[in-house]
């Protein structure tokens, strides 16, 4: 029993290392083809990268991928794929910070009816594909991949024509600046009891507590909870679940609505505990990186946590290749073959798994 | 002696081993080897043909110890499979697919006449006569496997080795295979014939070797045995019948259905139509059918998968208007008839699967959460009260042969002790094992009180099982029977409509 748990963890460690093996050897070669020293682009990256500074810039950016990542894994979990997390975190964010600078709160009551209405709108977003698919059979992907572009053009004519400040003369388009009330406080004075001081572009949106508590609660509801139960029978065997009593065309249309309610949430770090606005300058492609780190982390609440925070430390700390004349989009290199490389990793120790339980069965019922 | 195998052993992965499985078989005879799917059959011809190699054991062709890499060492010495599924060119004519990989040279042409005369030969000398020059996508099964044959013989095969050959035949085209068998033998071939149909094993072999769990059991004489004491060879126990005690019926109706029918969309034909019957508890009523006639809806209405008109009714309650969830809890339990598509989650672990169709109770419910120590320790009462072999409750569905499975499935289902049992094809497709253990479950249920509709394409299942046949055809209920005086043909003509 013991040395099975022990093949268990090698078995469980194996995909990940070979998937970094494999792609650390498909960037080197990318850095090389530049013809410059991959170690150095390696050395490079670390030593900014694990600057304090850095650091908190790598939880900043991964905390909206994780959010969305979470979102993500909601669908495929259930079978699904809701490829609009982009356009639903948009204008969940959009109508967040419109709605939410109209009026002052009690700071978290006001923070709190920004995020419900970010994932009103993000929800309500996603439902449409949700009744598209439940009613007229429409594909939730090609539905989603329309409503991104609908998502991006609604939402540059709403703060264009109806949601823009029109009080202050700058030249950036914006909603009206949030009140203090509706500002998420970063983690800094927490930060600086725990003895970490501050610096300069340093700085952690607070929102990091809620995809923590988001991830949590994700891990609990999927994998404790008789809804999570017919989520993932659902997503593995979609007739056996509608046998086993699942009313499949409900589960379908609330995982896309909850999908793009959680999705409403991913677009607000930045709003809530920077720029305090939405404005043009809202990062785009947030939605699509998810996907990414959702693969990577098997939809899976830590493993999602990793990825996020990779992704995150390989766009901060690649920021440095500039200094030594690489490109820094090496990093979408880096990113693409990490993911790559560990779909095909996983899908071989699982294959291998099966195999393995196949040999333990013939053991047990053999001789 | 032809061929011999001794002590061979081979293990891999998912498949029951071969272990000392020894066999002999003379020049000039037809040997069959029978056992049960997944008896380790395949396994040894596959070693014998050097598909596989043993791990142990040897192997003797006309007394010589013979070591074969790949099959290509097997037809030098003059070994032959002909396979189950056939290995033909459509669009190639019958002779240029037999001399095809070993066509007779001439120069660089090939020498097409000598060929034809070497098949000609051929075909007059074992009684395989065949049109040589037709496209193979002209002929019929009984033909293409001739052309198999003369394939196999054309590579100067004088072991030939049969794997389940009658499998894709009519009778009558069963009837010319045994003729050329019979002049393969008087030509002093030797034969080995791979099957699992007794009748047909007894008619035409001299020997009978019997494997079983991958190991041989017996080697006995055709005619020295009778079908019935092969099976229990094979099965390795008395073969279980289907069969009832006594009268179990109870005075409360279970199941009232009142003319229900399923329309099509389309406005043809009903798919089910005015169907009408009450089942008591203590009470299996069988629906005998030609699949296809309406059977699988009348399931699908009975559960709430599909909508219907007419009314339902279960203990005397209207269930019209309950979802599929709510029928499940009030005790309506459900053995489906294509288990992994309807039944299971093939790549989760046993535990999660034992959650389907019962997440909304006890033993796997604590309130809203789910209680996976709960439901693993009920997983492994479940193995182990229904001899589900597998290692444990994290093993994978998927793992599972077929019988394990559904035997898995219907200790699931029995788990909460339904008052209805909707039970399709319970025993499609697994071992005679698993089909006893099955049988006797349902017949402890029924003892107890349960109801059950039972489906089945196996007529003396339906018959030795059931109270009460109703037949089906075209959807509508054409008869009602007393199992006890129906014999097997008679319900046979009755699915049809014969009578």
């Amino acid at each position: 029993m013991k040395k099975l748990k022990l093949s268990a963890i090698l078995l469980a460690l194996a995909a990940p290392f070979a998937a970094a093996v494999v792609s650390i050897i498909i960037s080197s070669l990318a850095v090389l083809a530049t013809h410059k020293s991959p170690m150095d682009a390696y050395k490079t990256m670390w030593d900014f990268g694990t600057t304090q500074s850095s650091l908190m810039q790598m939880l900043n950016t991964a905390t909206p991928y994780y959010i969305a990542a979470i979102a993500i894994a909601i669908t495929f979990r259930a079978g699904l794929f809701n490829i609009g997390v982009e356009g639903q975190l948009r204008l969940g964010a959009l109508f967040g910070a419109y709605i939410g600078a109209m009026f002052v709160l009690p700071p978290v009551l006001h923070i709190l009816i920004i995020m419900v209405v970010a994932m009103t709108i993000g929800g309500l977003w996603a439902s449409i594909a949700g009744y598209l698919k439940v009613k007229r059979g429409v594909s939730e992907v090609i539905s989603t991949i329309m409503l991104n572009s609908l998502a991006g053009g609604l939402s540059s004519y709403l703060l264009a024509n109806r949601f823009m400040d029109r009080t202050t003369n700058s030249n950036n388009m914006s909603t009206k600046t949030l009140p203090t009330s509706g500002q998420f406080p970063g983690l800094m004075p927490l930060l600086n009891k725990l003895g970490i001081k501050d610096k300069p572009g340093g700085g952690v949106y607070g929102m990091l507590i809620i995809a923590i508590i988001l991830g949590v609660a994700f891990w609990f509801v999927v994998n404790r909870t008789r809804f999570g139960f017919e989520l993932r029978a659902t997503g593995a065997n979609p007739i056996a679940a509608r046998v086993s009593g699942v009313n499949s065309k409900r589960m379908t249309f609330i995982a896309l609505a909850a999908s793009g309610a959680v999705a409403g949430l991913a677009g607000l770090p930045a709003v809530l505990g920077d720029t305090h606005a939405f404005n043009m300058g809202f990062r785009t492609g947030i939605g699509f990186s998810a996907i990414a780190v959702a693969l990577l982390g098997r939809n899976n609440a830590v493993g999602m946590a990793i990825s996020a925070l990779l992704f995150g430390f390989l766009e901060v700390s690649s920021r440095a290749l500039e200094l030594i004349d690489i490109a820094p989009e090496t990093y979408v290199i880096m990113q693409g073959s990490i993911l790559l490389s560990s779909v095909i990793a996983y899908e071989v120790v699982r294959r291998y798994k099966i195999t393995l339980q196949s040999k333990e069965l013939a053991k047990a019922v053999g001789a | 002696m032809a061929v011999e195998l001794r002590h061979i052993t081979k293990r891999f992965p998912g498949v029951i081993a071969n272990k000392d499985v020894s066999m002999s078989v003379e020049t000039g005879t037809v040997h069959a080897l029978v056992g049960e799917n997944g008896a380790g059959k395949s396994t040894v011809m596959k070693i014998l043909y050097g598909m596989q190699r043993p791990d142990s054991g040897e192997i003797l062709i006309n007394g010589k110890a013979v070591h074969f890499k790949n099959p290509n060492d097997a037809i030098d010495a003059s070994i032959g499979m002909v396979h189950q599924h056939f290995m033909l060119a459509d669009n190639f004519t019958v002779l240029e697919n037999i001399i095809l990989g070993s066509e007779p040279k001439h120069g660089v042409t090939i020498d097409f006449v000598a060929a034809r005369k070497k098949i000609a030969e051929m075909s007059a000398a074992y009684g395989l006569e065949i049109d040589p020059d037709i496209l193979v996508e002209e002929l019929g099964v009984g033909a293409r496997q001739r052309v198999e044959i003369l394939k196999v013989l054309y590579r100067g095969a004088r072991i030939l080795i049969f794997d389940e050959p009658t499998a894709v035949l009519v009778p009558q085209e069963v009837d010319d295979l045994f003729n050329a068998l019979e002049g393969l033998r008087a030509e002093g071939m030797a034969i080995i014939f791979i099957s699992h149909k007794l009748d047909e094993v007894l008619r035409v072999a001299d020997d009978v070797t019997v494997v079983r769990q991958g190991s041989t059991v017996a080697e006995v004489k055709s005619k020295d045995i009778t079908a019935r004491q092969l099976a229990e060879l094979m099965v390795g126990s008395e073969l279980p019948q289907p069969s009832t005690h006594g009268v179990t019926r109870r005075d409360q109706v279970a199941l009232a259905l009142k003319d229900v029918s399923i329309p099509t969309s389309t406005g043809s034909r009903d798919l089910i139509s005015h169907i009408t019957f009450n089942l008591h508890a203590g009470e299996v009523v069988g629906i005998a059918g030609v699949e296809g006639n309406g059977q699988a809806e009348l399931v699908e209405a009975i559960l709430g998968l599909r909508e219907y008109t007419g009314s339902i009714s279960f203990n005397g309650e209207s269930i019209d208007h309950l979802s599929v969830a709510h029928r499940h809890d009030l005790g309506i339990g459900f053995i489906p008839e294509d288990r992994q598509r309807q039944a299971l989650m093939m790549n989760s672990p046993l535990w999660e699967n034992r959650i389907l169709g019962h997440q909304r109770s006890k033993p796997v419910m604590r309130g809203f959460v789910l209680d996976k120590k709960a439901t693993i320790a009920d997983t492994a009462r479940i193995m182990e009260e229904f001899d589900v072999r597998a290692p444990g409750p994290q093993t994978l569905a998927t793992a599972l042969s077929g019988g394990n499975q559904q035997k898995f499935i219907v200790g699931r289902e029995m788990s909460k002790a339904p008052a209805l049992l909707v039970a399709a094809h319970p025993t499609r497709g697994v071992d005679v094992g698993a089909q006893g253990a099955i049988w006797e479950e349902l017949r402890r249920a029924r003892e107890k009180g349960m109801a059950i509709v039972l489906i089945s394409a196996d007529l003396e299942e339906l018959i030795g099982m059931s109270d009460r046949l109703l037949v089906m055809l075209r959807g509508v209920v054409t008869a009602e029977l007393d199992p006890a005086k129906t014999t097997p043909e008679q319900l046979g003509s009755a699915m049809t409509g014969a009578v």
